[in-house]
């Protein structure tokens, strides 16, 4: 092959991936820690308000956030009860990374939060469905913690899935990212 | 002069944070025609830097921006 063709095919090949990429951003939340899922949810609702088509994965520590504090799972085996009673019942629940100090941390930022009107973790996630922010929750963490789909937050077109969904979804996504 | 721009819809959003101010805009335009002219009012500092990128992202415009004290008003002009 000569040099000619060769910046013909790698040029066919950019414009090809510049064109997969829709204005999408797919975003992968595996942290159960506050300040992190603040972050992952402010950033879901800007890239919508930005007109962006928004996709959140969530995986593993991050899948209690999303419990409903007032439902409950039913038929769980010995393990499922345990993680169920130590992992947080939902993003009221969820500690900051660092300095939580036994919850002190945490409930003095939620303080300080609602004085400077900063929204908080529930209120973000109401506000994701509202903007449409398309919602993943990955099939293996609810299956290896025991938790069920039924003690899980109502959520407009939410599905489980598995790692395949998420790939399909980054794949033709401006943005990607892992929080 | 911003006086002369008269705002079809004016909002407060003055005390919210991010994202409120460009989240609440968001969804404002789009209950607008295009043309139509909104006024948000805001005290969060970030505004400066993120009306003019959403507007830019989202193709539309800031006609001018008008600083008061601590309240701070961007023009907007809905495009698309």
């Amino acid at each position: 092959m000569d040099v000619q063709q060769t910046l013909d095919s790698l040029k066919n090949e950019m414009n090809q991936l510049r064109d997969e990429r829709k204005n999408k951003l797919s975003m992968v939340v595996f942290s159960g820690d506050l300040d992190k899922l603040l972050a992952a949810f402010i950033i879901a609702t800007g890239a919508a308000a930005m007109g962006m088509e928004v996709v959140q994965f969530f995986t593993f520590w991050a899948t209690p956030a999303l419990r409903d504090k007032k439902k409950k799972g039913k038929g769980k085996d010995l393990f499922g009860k345990m993680f169920g009673f130590m992992l947080p019942r939902g993003a009221g629940k969820v500690k900051l990374s660092k300095m939580n100090m036994g919850g002190m941390g945490t409930g003095m930022m939620q303080y300080l939060m609602k004085r400077k009107k900063v929204a908080s973790l529930p209120d973000m996630i109401g506000l994701a469905a509202e903007m449409g922010v398309r919602q993943y929750i990955c099939e293996m963490s609810m299956d290896l913690m025991g938790f069920k789909q039924e003690e899980m937050i109502d959520y407009p077109g939410r599905e489980f899935v598995g790692v395949a969904k998420f790939l399909e979804e980054a794949g033709d996504s401006k943005i990607q990212l892992f929080i | 002069m911003s006086d002369a721009i008269k705002p079809d819809v004016t909002m407060d959003l003055k005390g919210l944070a991010c994202p409120m101010p460009v989240v609440k805009v968001s969804q404002q335009i789009k209950k607008m025609q295009i043309g139509q002219i909104l006024a948000a009012e805001t005290t969060d500092p970030g505004a400066h830097a993120d009306f003019p990128a959403w507007a830019k992202s989202t193709g539309n415009e800031i006609l001018s921006t008008d600083k008061k004290d601590t309240v701070t008003t961007f023009y907007i002009k809905k495009l698309k």
